[in-house]
């Protein structure tokens, strides 16, 4: 049987790819230029028993996702900057309580109100950065409409694996763009769940070490009574203030991801063998590089591309690799330098890296980036 | 035979952080009475709280609990009881927790009509944070934020969540305790949102910068003022001023959420 395909929005394939992956709730507060997430899951949830609430802002949202996580429902959210900015107090939540959640971000211009039908990427450092204290962060930059929807399933996936909460973040570009998009089999992608407990109820530990940094997870309602709380914890999920185990505790949440990076990390290079000047992007931005990257080789300029497709954890020891390879890389982004400086970072002086940089509300065009390799090569 | 509270009290995790003289201990007790006269089955149901000395209480007991955020009780709650409306979810929290920060989420829980029991235990004040003036801090009281008198009104809590379209609102005390389980367990069995207020007590940061002299003094004060609302309607404004109704200030049946939800699935799997 021939595949089904579409001609989807970029918010559309997102909320498929929710729906792909199993996502059963949904809560969210509406904004631009996101919208269409929740739109859509309105009107899907319910069609496979799932639910969908629209709550009073995003702090509840948040709440509420986390909420239904535990309650045992895989969850989704959906916001823009704004609405990132209110859910960050709660994402750390879900961190140091291992909630499994996808928070769904379309890039908008910011700070504040910005521009909100303007694309932009620059909540990259709100990914990693935006809620106090160490925690781990994963966040993932779809490049196209076929990318969301994949994407959108490994976000859970890996928030399902690891237990924690997982960004997806398009720029308004990819996520208000249509293309065909080709809808995956069922079985086709794999899909993760949660690891249950497998010990009897009164022995069960929502934090046990005893199976490896990502212990089973149980569901309220399911058999397993058990406390959570934002509080540091111990093992059995119960406060502690205990220095020993608040520092193991930390580590241990910061390091299911750190000592995963190759499990998370994914990226793609694009003529990049014999490249001489390299570019370094995401999102939409990487579809005006690989257009530049064509046109300079055109005119015998051995460019390439490094696509960024996971922006936390950063590609850190490809960007390092890279940086020894070539004699320059360029970090084309709608934002002031916020890749380019993690760029900059692994590269540790190896190779100058070259920004350009668009807040303007309007995309980074290839001539833009084909003037920048010629100038640097 | 003396009550056995140890059912319900998770083994180990007492003595509780509550300074002597503090009614939340009470209102636990409370709490586990009603939920033992109902039956309700540990493992169905949820309790749920914010931040505060009063958010502590979930705890203690031995049910799903979670702890969540300053204010943020009554959100995730919401979240629990769509993933498994045949949970019985419980919310506890303080004045503060729930009408200040958590004011939008207490509202908008209200209006939804979600059905669940969000126990507030209204002490007045910012307890845990070492008495700062809450929503819930009378006019002219002390508190360590508001050392010339605090200029702010108050809120009514249960008028409140009348107003933002609660379909169970009852208040008590912390002095009434046999009372508050009585309550607790209508609110519990009410199908819908349900607002439980215990009027509480802090001697620690609101009695002692109050010229409260004792904690009993504080207790009698919750003695004074209480009228039940049957007694109230035999007297006149005159002998009401000052005093608080207590009992069961509202009930009406309404449509609730996650029931509505359900046709909402029925009608999206119907085509319609
Ligand atoms: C976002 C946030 N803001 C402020 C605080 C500090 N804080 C902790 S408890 C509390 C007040 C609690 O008062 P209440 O809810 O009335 O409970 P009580 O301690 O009186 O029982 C405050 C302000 C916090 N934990 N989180
Ligand atoms: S500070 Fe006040 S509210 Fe907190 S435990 Fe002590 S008496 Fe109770
Ligand atoms: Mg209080």
């Amino acid at each position: 049987m021939a595949k089904k395909v579409a001609f989807l929005q970029g918010n559309e394939a997102g909320a498929q790819g929710a729906l792909y992956a199993g996502c059963k709730f949904f809560a969210g507060y509406p904004i631009t230029p996101s919208t269409e997430v929740a739109e859509v899951m309105s009107a899907e949830l319910p069609k496979v028993g799932g639910k969908f609430i629209q709550m009073e802002d995003e702090i509840g949202a948040m709440a509420a996702v986390i909420g239904g996580s535990l309650a045992g429902s895989k969850s989704l959210t959906a916001t823009s900057g704004p609405g990132l900015s209110l859910k960050q107090e709660l994402i750390g939540y879900a961190c140091i309580a291992e909630a499994p959640v996808v928070i769904f971000n379309v890039m908008r211009g910011g700070p504040s109100t910005g521009m909100p039908t303007g694309p932009s990427q620059s909540d990259v450092m709100s990914a990693k950065w935006g809620t106090h204290g160490d925690h781990p962060a994963i966040c993932l930059v779809p490049a196209s409409v076929q990318e969301i929807f994949e994407e959108t399933v490994r976000a859970f996936n890996l928030a399902e694996k690891y237990r924690t909460p997982v960004m997806i973040m398009p720029d308004e570009i990819v996520a208000h763009m249509r293309e065909r998009i080709v809808f995956p089999e069922p079985g086709e992608l794999e899909v993760i769940n949660r690891t249950a407990p497998s010990v009897p109820a009164d022995q069960y530990k929502p934090y046990d070490t005893k199976f490896g940094d990502v212990p089973p997870l149980a569901a309220f309602g399911s058999g397993y009574r058990f406390h959570v709380t934002g509080l540091n914890k111990a093992e059995d999920g119960f406060p502690t203030t205990k220095a020993a185990l608040v520092q193991a505790e930390e580590e241990r949440q910061v390091r299911k991801v750190d000592a995963n990076i190759d499990d998370i990390v994914t990226f793609e290079e694009y003529m990049l063998d014999d490249a001489e000047v390299a570019i370094v992007a995401f999102g939409s931005t990487s579809r005006s590089a690989r257009y530049a990257v064509n046109e300079a080789r055109k005119a015998g300029i051995k460019a390439g591309l490094f696509r960024i497709r996971t922006f936390w954890p950063f590609p850190d020891k490809q960007i390092k690799a890279l940086a020894s390879k070539v004699k320059a890389i360029i970090t084309p982004e709608m934002n002031l330098g916020m890749c380019t400086i993690e760029v900059r970072r692994c590269a540790e002086g190896k190779a100058p890296v070259h920004g350009i940089f668009r807040v303007d509300g309007e995309p980074i065009n290839p001539g833009q980036i084909l003037d920048k390799i010629k100038e640097v090569k | 035979m003396a009550f056995d509270y140890e059912k319900y009290i998770r083994p180990g995790k007492l003595p509780h952080i509550w300074c002597p003289g503090c009614g939340h201990g009470i209102i636990m007790k409370g709490l586990i009475r009603a939920i033992d006269s109902l039956g309700l089955e540990k493992n169905n149901t949820a309790i749920v709280s914010g931040i505060g000395c009063a958010s502590r209480l979930p705890g203690y007991l031995d049910f799903c609990t979670l702890h969540t955020a300053h204010g943020r009780a009554a959100a995730f709650a919401t979240g629990v009881k769509m993933a498994k409306p045949e949970m019985n979810v419980i919310v506890v929290g303080g004045d503060g927790d729930g009408t200040a920060i958590g004011g939008n989420h207490f509202i908008h829980a209200c209006r939804r009509n979600i059905d669940m029991t969000y126990i507030i235990m209204n002490n007045n004040i910012y307890g845990m944070t070492g008495g700062q003036f809450s929503p819930c801090t009378p006019t002219g009281a002390k508190a360590s934020t508001t050392p010339y008198g605090n200029p702010d009104p108050a809120f009514d809590v249960a008028k409140l969540a009348i107003g933002a379209g609660a379909t169970f609102v009852a208040r008590g005390t912390a002095y009434h305790a046999t009372q508050i389980d009585k309550l607790i367990a209508e609110a519990v069995q009410h199908k819908g949102f349900s607002v439980v207020e215990i009027l509480d007590d802090c001697p620690t940061t609101y009695g002692r910068r109050n010229k409260f002299k004792s904690v009993i003094e504080m207790m009698n004060r919750l003695k004074d003022i209480a009228v039940p609302v049957k007694a109230a309607e035999k007297m006149t404004p005159e002998q009401l001023q000052g005093k608080i109704l207590t009992g069961v200030l509202y009930k009406e049946e309404k449509p609730e959420y996650t029931t509505e939800y359900a046709k909402v699935i029925e009608r999206a799997k119907g085509g319609k």
